[in-house]
């Protein structure tokens, strides 16, 4: 859905909307806490 | 070549903080980084007349296309609460031609609007912001500015790259999910709220009627919560054959900032606006009209700041003081009452269901008359403490 509420839950600023339209991960920023799964609301995020 | 003010995004907050800089006279460039301004919303797309009024509009029936006389609002236990008026109070919008009507606006008032423009970086010296890099179709682009507005979204990045946290905790964010369908429709006059733990925990389902037979039916429900919003909204529409019948034209998802505003919506040679800046009312998480008249006092003040030679955060903190003073007093009211209702369980809302009328609903959610609220939460030794944090 690319909706950017994951973008703006991040608090590693490690998710970007690319073009608006698709989510780009900074696997280098990002660790791992699952915010962005908890949040979205259609499930579409899975952190592993 | 440089601009006096570069507007990143080009919502409501945006549009309307470019076209004031741009009447005051100041050169003005609006980015948008989405192919088609407007769209795709993330938005119920409701409106109130008093709001259309406030962003110096006329409703034109090309956007404004649907007129609204009441609401009625559900309790957990299905008792209906409803107010209805004998004039329009408001209006269900198309965003798509209404967030492309204020560019528009913009546009004709002098500023350059540029979709499909993505910014990408933050020209930044001695602590100041000085520009903005951008980027479209693959070029790199870097243009001067004086001043910079950050109006791009609840996903916000620019103003995280001037070093402000705009961060939105997830107490603080609600998952909205929407379907645009074709359905039957009742009352197509009339704004429809659903409330309760099990149809949406800490938040609720809404029925926005866009014409006889169409409507925004969507949910947003309170962040941490378990389960997905599509999830509850699915089965909602499930438990009603009216709309399990229905058609669905359009999916739409977001994240609606429903805290308090970010620390400052203000440093040196930035502003921020709108969901950017977690400018919304967080019992109805509408947020045109407050995005809205957020620019365009920031476009006002970034005219009188630019006149002066002074764009340092104290002179811009000028937009932050007339915001509050305007807006921000009452929504950090409307805040508390939204934290007060989180921690009502079913049975509380049911209770007051038998005890409000509609009126007072309208009331609570323009941040007015809590003192009845809470003078009926006092009489539960329960919600005693929740009723003096709405005082």
């Amino acid at each position: 859905m690319a909706c950017g509420g994951c973008v703006g839950v991040c608090p590693f600023t490690a998710l970007e909307l690319e073009n608006g339209n698709k989510l780009d991960l900074d696997g280098e920023s990002c660790t791992g806490c699952g915010i962005c799964e908890r949040f979205c609301p259609v499930g579409a995020i899975k952190v592993v | 070549m440089g601009y006096d003010v570069v507007v990143i995004g080009a919502g409501p907050g945006g549009s309307n903080a470019a076209r004031t800089a741009a009447e005051e006279g100041l050169d003005v460039l609006l980015i948008e980084k989405r192919q088609e301004i407007g769209a795709p919303k993330r938005c119920g797309e409701g409106l109130s007349v008093g709001g259309i009024k406030n962003l110096g509009l006329t409703p034109d029936p090309r956007w404004a296309i649907n007129e609204i006389r009441g609401a009625s609002v559900y309790a957990p236990n299905g008792k209906r609460i409803s107010v209805r008026y004998p004039e329009t109070i408001g209006y269900v919008l198309e965003r798509k031609i209404f967030d492309k009507h204020l560019a528009m606006n913009a546009a004709r008032a002098g500023a350059k609007v540029l979709a499909r423009t993505v910014a990408t970086g933050l020209i930044m010296e001695n602590g100041f912001v000085k520009g903005v890099r951008y980027s479209r179709f693959g070029e790199e682009i870097e243009t001067e500015a004086k001043i910079v507005v950050a109006a791009d979204g609840v996903e916000s990045k620019v103003a995280r790259w001037a070093g402000i946290n705009t961060t939105n905790k997830l107490m603080d964010i609600d998952a909205g999910f929407q379907y645009e369908m074709v359905v039957d429709l009742e009352e197509p006059d009339m704004l429809e709220l659903y409330f309760g733990a099990k149809i949406a925990p800490r938040g609720y389902v809404w029925i926005f009627p866009k014409g006889e037979d169409v409507a925004n039916v969507g949910i947003g429900i309170g962040g941490k919560e378990q389960g997905v919003a599509k999830k509850y909204l699915d089965a909602f529409i499930e438990s009603r054959p009216d709309l399990k019948r229905g058609s669905i034209l359009e999916v739409n998802a977001g994240g609606i900032p429903v805290g308090d505003p970010v620390d400052k919506l203000a440093t040196n040679g930035l502003m921020i606006v709108g969901d950017a800046a977690h400018q919304v009312n967080a019992i109805h998480g509408g947020g045109i009209h407050e995005a809205s008249v957020a620019g365009m006092i920031a476009g006002k003040v970034a005219a009188e700041a630019i006149q002066e030679g002074d764009v340092s955060e104290a002179r811009l903190m000028e937009y932050e003081h007339l915001w509050r003073e305007k807006r921000g007093k009452i929504l950090h009211k409307i805040v508390k009452l939204r934290q007060a209702i989180e921690k009502l369980s079913d049975d509380d809302l049911n209770m007051l269901a038998e005890k409000l009328t509609g009126q007072d609903l309208v009331d609570f959610a323009n941040g007015k008359n809590f003192m009845k609220l809470a003078k009926i939460m006092m009489r539960r030794p329960r919600l005693v403490s929740i009723a003096k944090g709405l005082l």
